[in-house]
Formats: C-alpha cells, structure tokens, sequence
C-alpha cells in the first residue's frame, strides 16, 4: 500500500509540470492582446510598448515560460495585469467561496444522487426506479445557468424568501457561518448541485444494479442471509467505482461555475475566469486555471487511494 | 441505517432551510441614506484615480473620489452638460504665445488625507503619467489615461495656486481634456510606501465621497467627505455601495428583491416588470452615438457620396428605436440637435426609403443589382448596446435600397484591435466599415480623431482613412480657437460638413436607461456619461 501511494506521489511531477505547460501555451494561443483589454483604446504605441515590456509579454514564449515556471515554483503567480494586484490574494479569496459552494453543492448532491441512484438500482425496473430516472435525466439536461435564473425569479423576486445575489447580506464581506451567509448560499448551492445529483444517481445506480446481478448476491441470498447484511455486501462492492465519480465530479464543482457564479454574482473562482477572460488578464487566467488544475491533480491521487484502501485488487494492479 | 433516521434527517434539515429562509427575507431594513448601486463591470473599477472599465470607471471610482483641474456640470437633466471650474478657479492660454496655458487653483482644498492640495500636486500628477523617469510613473495609468494629457509637453508650478501647462501644439481643447487628469493625494503615495497597488486599496483624493471599505469582485463602500470644498455638493448619503454585477438578470433580479438601490443598464425587455414593482426607470441621451465608421479606401464602396447618403436616409431609426423598447434616440448626425457642436447640417438625415432608391439607381445600383459591403460587427461591448438585433434591423432596411451587407462578427476586444489597426491593415483587408460605438464628450474625440488626415493608423484612430483638406483646415482652426463661444461656431462647421458629406453612417444615440427603487430620491440623470451622485438620498 505504502509503495502503492508512494508511486502515486512521484506520478504527480511530471504531471503537474505538463499541467503548467498545457495552461501557458492554451492561454498564449488564444487570439487576442493580452493588454488590448487593459489599455485605454486610444493608449499611445510607445506607452503599450512599455507596459508590454514591463510585464514581460516582449519576450519568446519559451523564454517567458521558463521566467513563468521559475515564479511558480517559488510561489508567485504574478500580478494581475488589470489591477495590479498580486493573483494570489485574488485567487485564494476566490477559491474559498468556490469553496463554500462546492462543499455545500457536494453535500446536497452526493447525498441525493447516491440515495436516488442506489434506491433505483434496488428496485430495478419499478415505479422508483422509473421515477429515479426522471429526476437524473432532469438533473443532468437542464442548464444549469436557467434553473439558476428560475430559482432566483421564484425564490427571490416573486416570494421573496432568499437573497437573489451576492454571498454576504448587506454590510458585510467575506463568508461567515450565519443564518444570513447560509441564506446567500442556498439558491447558487442547489443549483450547482442538480448535475452532480444527476450524475452520481446515474453511475450507483447502474452498479448497484451490476452488482445485484453477480452470483456472489445470488449465493448470499440462498445462504440465507437477510436485506441488511446483503446490502452491505454490495455496499462494499459498488463504492470503489462511486468513489471515483464523487471525486471527478467533486473537481468539476471545485472548478467553480463560470455560469452560475455569474448569475448569482458570487465571487468564486468562475467569476475571476470570467473576467480575467474578457480582460485577457494572462497572469490571472494562467493562476486561476493553473490552481484548478492541480486541485484536480491532487483530488485524483485522493480518489486512487480512497479506491486502493476499498479494493484490494487495485493494489495489486 | 435505518429509514426512520435518513428521514428524520431529511425533515430537520428541511426545517432548517425554511427558518433560515423566514428569518432571512433579504433586510430591508437598511441603515437610512445608504444606495447600493448595481453595476455593469465585473470588478470595482481601479480606484487610484485613473479608473478602468471604461466611462462606468469613472462614473463611480472616479467623479466620487477624485476632483480634476476641470469637472463636468452634471446637475440638469434638460440641458446638454458642460465642464466648470472644479480645482482650478479659472485658465488662460496666452494670447500671445497660446502653446502657453496658466490655471488658478482653488485655494482651501484639502485632500481626504488633510494634505493640502496645490500646484505642487498637480505637476506631480501630471508626471505621475508623462514622465517616464518620474520615481511615481505608472505605465498601466498612463495607458488608461496618459493620452487624455498627451497634448501636454511641461508643467511649471508659478506658485501654491498657479501652475503653467505648455503644450507640443496650440491646443483649445486642453481645458476638456483635463477633466479626465483626476488628482491624487502625494502625501498619501508616500504614506503607503510608494505603491500604487496599495494606493489603490487606501485611495486619497479631494472627491465628494472617500473610500471607507473595498473588497475586490465584491463591494466598495463609500462615505461622504463632509469637509469637501464645494459645500452644496456634500453628499447627503451617509454611505455609498458600489457591487459589481456583469449579468444584467442578476441586476434586474437584485433590484426586485431589495438586494441593491440602483441598477445600470436594465435590460429593456424586463423595464416592464421592473415599473409594475413600482421601479423608478430614467433614461436621457447623451454623448453618445452607434454608428457605422466606413472605410474610404480606394476598393470601399463607400466613396460614392450618392451610396453613403442613400444608407443614411434607409434605416428605419423609428422602427429601431421600438426595437429597443424605446430606448434611443435616432440620429441625424454625431451628435444631437441641441449641442452647442451641432451647426447647421443641410443634409436632413431620416427615414426615406424612396430617396435612397433613388440615389442609389443614380448610382447604379438596385435591389436587383445590389452593392457588397462587409462591416465588422460585435456581438456585445461597452457601448454596443444590442447589437445583433440591431445589425440584422439594419441589414434589412438597406436590402430593400440596393445595399447588400455582410456581417464579420467578431468578439468586442477583437474588434477593437481591428479599429486600432486601421483599414489599410492586412487584418481588415475586404472589410468596409466597423460598427463602433463613440462617446462624443470632448472636440478631439467627438470628431477631430476621426477626420483629421495626420491622424490615420497608425498616428491616430481615423480609421477610414478620410482626408478632407477642407476639413483639415477647419480642425487646425478649431484647435486654435481658444474664446469657446468662437469654438463652438467651428466645431458646428465641422459637424456640418461631416454630416453633408455623410462621413459616417449614423443611426441612434444610447439613452442609458436606469433602474432605482422608489425609497431613491434627488437623483439626477444628466445628458452626460457622468452621474453627480451627492444630491441623492434613500429614505
């Protein structure tokens, strides 16, 4: 197992140096000047020259990936080019109200899914499953951006029961574990939740219903054995692969929702990449999505070994 | 586990939801005198005093903190505003010498830090965006706002409340283009640590309102400066909360829940619903005109006066305007009837589908036999109000002429590379015109970039490559008349002549429609970019 998580760890350099390489040349490529959007449309050449000179965007790309490496690797993301501010203040604030929002999208829709997938898969073929199914198909069809829009005209403007924006009551910033913060959260959280629900209820449903197939079931069952114990069997069985979704898709929901973020003006990191896309803000965008990335990096080394410590066999492979 | 646990959960968690929900019925009950406006920009506009996000930036990081040499009468709706003595009392370009400006300064004036304001700190602003070798220069303000000054070649401080502008040219419109150079406290530079990063986070100007709190992408809150030089400006809110909010549903939904005081641009198919709440909904033209900027190479369609003015006379402003939910202004030129520039056209632009058959038979050209032409469009953009609609509107009335158009669309900040680049540019090569949108406040931009013949790419943004010696000669004129009754007598001429030789094609002026709660009260829209925000109050 040790060396098994030892491997894993080392797998993770030279992944991460490919992330960095991926996100430099992806936001390089990219049509558009990254100080086009900065500039006052009539800044003079010689001035852009100098602010193009300052931010180093005069040099060789390779050259300026290996400058870019070297400050990442000691920490520094940058300076934002639109503010001026360094992207890691930006950055780490954002990521903890995608953070906020995440967990709480995860909670929701782990809990719902699984219980909805793993309900459908037991009663194969019947009325809850064929209910189930609905509810899935709708989570993972609707556009999220819309039921964020439906949700908030319901909730917000006609009944006016939850704020419509923002992630703090008036006043106040930042995030705080209050009535009032959690209120903020609710629509944007169920929201964000309705795809993973969707998702997982989908995948646990399809393994438990593989599972429940095996002989291993069917020999548990002539053995004697009542629902609970049998159920825990196929517990055992079905939670490697349900562990794996949860952990992709608890990455996607870290990604943050450039959509939803923006409907409910949450200050998350989609909210950053928006802006820092319009604005080609290279500095921000290569942060943003440079820390998303290896998020992911690190959320899949969790998932192999959360799956290695319930399999024995993945061990071995 | 058993199901009369999980259900037990599901229900406390239920009620849980609905308690917070009850007890949090977005608050109401907001401290007296305090707006919260909704904006556009994604982020708080840098407020060092040299703002981004265009002229929103300004609206409310700008004209609140900071003060110019020269500021913006914004206090009439029924008028077309103009700028007034602000920090300085009074200016004078030499008669005799007239590269050579002198400005009084207003003695008195104190910065939010208690540092005095004078002389000494408006030279040091002026280099803190001219001056390369300057200790405080910042490249990233002089791109946003340098070029405002670039006209300016020295400064001389003659005494505390005296300072000396010498400018490259004689340049009458000097005194417009420093109502945009807003003056930031030196002393307050120093006490930071000479950073204008962390200047900006503990901003000092001589404004109406001072920065008390900002949290950036989420809010900047603003206090009154009560010990501000112009005491009928002293703003009777007690707080003033800037949130940026880039989707225009999420603003419409915001105000509707109470969530905010004020939203910038409303989108105008939810004006309805906002008025059935009892939402107060202003709207005023201003400076502001969608035009097409036509391309004068020698392969444009576009040389043919005859083509140009059948164009003008086929779109159905009227139309375009219910369109728009009623929101614009059709044009009869680049700027409106009624501004001191406007002069006295003899083309009279409207819609006459008949007249411009007509010219464009004279022309050669039919429905049957219709003219190419391939314009630059955007799908959104500062400025660009709706423009897909609107384009598709367009492309249809000037079908039924003769004119045939063909749609490039490409990403706003995409398209301002092309305006930048000019016409010539291999990049806009086959490409007949640019739909781009113009803020028309001060002479040079409202008109003098675009005509003059020095200023084609890449000097400048006369993008079409017009020449017009004629019109040459009437820009020298108006930048060397300084009496600014006598200005505007040229400037007039100039307008003139640009719309009798139909220079552009121009269809309407943007409204800015506005959003506020019925508890809003004083507010004023003037005919202007800016908002004088020190008269409102919320009860």
């Amino acid at each position: 197992m040790f060396a098994y998580i030892l491997r894993r760890i080392l797998y993770i350099v030279p992944i991460a140096l490919g992330v960095t390489l991926l996100v430099f040349a992806l936001v390089h490529i990219a049509p558009g000047d990254p100080l086009n959007a900065v500039v006052g449309p009539d800044a003079p050449a010689e001035v852009v020259e100098q602010l193009r000179r300052s931010y180093g965007f005069d040099q060789p790309l390779p050259v300026q990936y290996v400058i870019y490496l070297g400050h990442v690797l000691s920490g520094d993301l940058g300076q934002s080019v639109a503010t001026g501010r360094p992207v890691i203040a930006d950055l780490g604030r954002a990521l903890g109200n995608t953070l906020i929002l995440s967990v709480g999208a995860a909670i929701v829709g782990f809990t719902s899914g699984i219980l909805l997938g793993a309900l459908a898969g037991w009663h194969r073929g019947g009325f809850i499953d064929r209910l189930a199914t609905l509810l899935t198909l709708i989570g993972v069809s609707v556009p999220h951006y819309w039921l964020g829009m439906v949700l908030v005209i319901v909730m917000a403007v006609e009944l006016n029961l939850l704020p419509a924006m923002g992630m703090a009551p008036g006043g106040a910033t930042g995030w705080g574990f209050t009535g009032a913060h959690l209120a903020h959260a609710v629509l944007p959280v169920l929201t964000m939740s309705v795809i993973p629900m969707g998702i997982v209820a989908r995948s646990v449903r399809a393994t438990v219903a593989e599972v429940l197939q095996q002989e291993f079931v069917q020999a548990l069952r002539a053995k004697g054995l009542g629902r609970g114990p049998v159920l825990r069997h196929v517990v055992r069985n079905v939670a490697p692969t349900v562990v794996s979704v949860l952990g992709l898709q608890f990455g996607y929901l870290l990604g943050g929702s450039i959509l939803i973020e923006t409907v409910f003006s949450w200050p998350g990191t989609g909210f950053l990449l928006n802006e820092a896309i319009f604005k080609r803000d290279l500095p921000l965008l290569q942060g943003t999505i440079l820390m998303l990335g290896l998020f992911f990096v690190l959320l899949n080394l969790l998932v192999d070994i959360a799956q290695a410590a319930l399999d024995p066999r993945m061990r071995r492979s | 586990m058993t199901p009369t646990f999980s259900r037990r959960l599901v229900l406390a968690g239920a009620a849980a939801l609905a308690l917070s929900a009850a007890s949090l019925t977005p608050a109401t009950a907001q401290a007296q005198g305090t707006l919260r406006v909704g904006m556009t920009a994604a982020d708080i506009p840098l407020t060092h005093g040299s703002p981004d996000n265009g002229f929103e930036g300004f609206r409310f990081s700008g004209y609140t903190l900071y003060d110019a040499l020269v500021n913006w009468d914004l206090s009439a709706a029924d008028k077309p505003s103009v700028i007034k003595p602000a920090l300085a009392l009074s200016w004078e370009a030499d008669p005799k010498e007239p590269t050579k400006w002198t400005f009084k300064l207003r003695p008195g004036v104190k910065f939010h830090d208690g540092s005095p304001f004078d002389a000494k700190a408006v030279a040091w602003n002026f280099e803190k965006l001219l001056n390369k070798d300057a200790p405080h220069f910042d490249a990233r303000q002089a791109s946003l706002v340098g070029f405002r000054a670039a006209s300016v070649a020295s400064t001389k401080v003659i005494d505390d409340l005296t300072i000396e502008f010498t400018t490259k040219t004689p340049d009458s419109f000097l005194p417009y283009q420093l109502s945009f150079i807003l003056m930031a406290s030196p002393a307050q530079y120093e006490a930071v640590g000479k950073d204008w990063a962390k200047f900006a986070a503990q901003p000092s100007g001589t404004g109406p309102f001072k920065l008390d709190k900002l949290v950036p992408r989420e809010r900047a809150e603003l206090t009154p400066n009560k010990a501000y030089w112009d005491v009928a400006r002293v703003p009777k809110l007690d707080k003033l909360v800037l949130i940026p909010m880039p989707e225009a549903n999420t603003r419409t939904a915001a105000l509707l829940s109470g969530q905010v005081d004020l939203i910038e641009a409303p989108p105008p198919d939810t004006v309805a619903r906002l008025k059935s709440s009892g939402m107060q909904i202003t709207s005023n033209p201003y400076p502001h005109i969608w035009p097409y900027h036509l391309s004068r190479l020698p392969d444009s369609p576009w040389n043919d006066i005859r083509v140009r003015k059948a164009a003008n006379l086929a779109i159905d402003r009227d139309g375009l305007t219910e369109l728009l939910g009623g929101f614009a202004v059709p044009a009869t030129g680049h700027v409106m009837k009624g501004t001191p520039w406007y002069g006295k056209p003899t083309f009279d632009i409207k819609y006459d589908p008949e007249a411009a058959r007509k010219l464009m038979a004279e022309a050669g050209y039919s429905p049957k036999k219709p003219l190419k032409a391939k314009i630059v469009i955007s799908p959104s953009g500062s400025g660009q109000m709706q423009p897909l609609p609107m384009n598709e509107f367009i492309q249809q009335n000037l079908k039924e002429v003769g004119i045939d158009l063909e749609f490039e669309v490409m990403e706003f900040t995409s398209m301002v590379n092309r305006w930048r680049a000019g016409a010539k540019a291999e990049q806009n090569a086959g490409i007949h015109g640019l739909n781009y949108s113009y803020a028309a406040v001060d002479p040079f931009n409202a008109f003098i970039r675009f005509v003059k013949s020095d200023l084609h790419a890449p000097n400048g943004v006369n993008w079409g490559f017009y020449a017009d010696p004629e019109m040459d000669a009437l820009a020298a004129k108006a930048q060397n008349t300084f009496e600014p009754a006598a200005q505007n007598e040229v400037l007039g001429q100039i307008h003139a002549k640009m719309v009798d030789d139909a220079t552009f094609i121009w269809i309407v002026h943007d409204v800015a429609p506005r959003a506020m709660s019925p508890k809003v009260k004083g507010f004023v829209q003037a005919r202007n970019w800016f908002l004088d925000l020190t008269p409102v109050s919320v009860q």
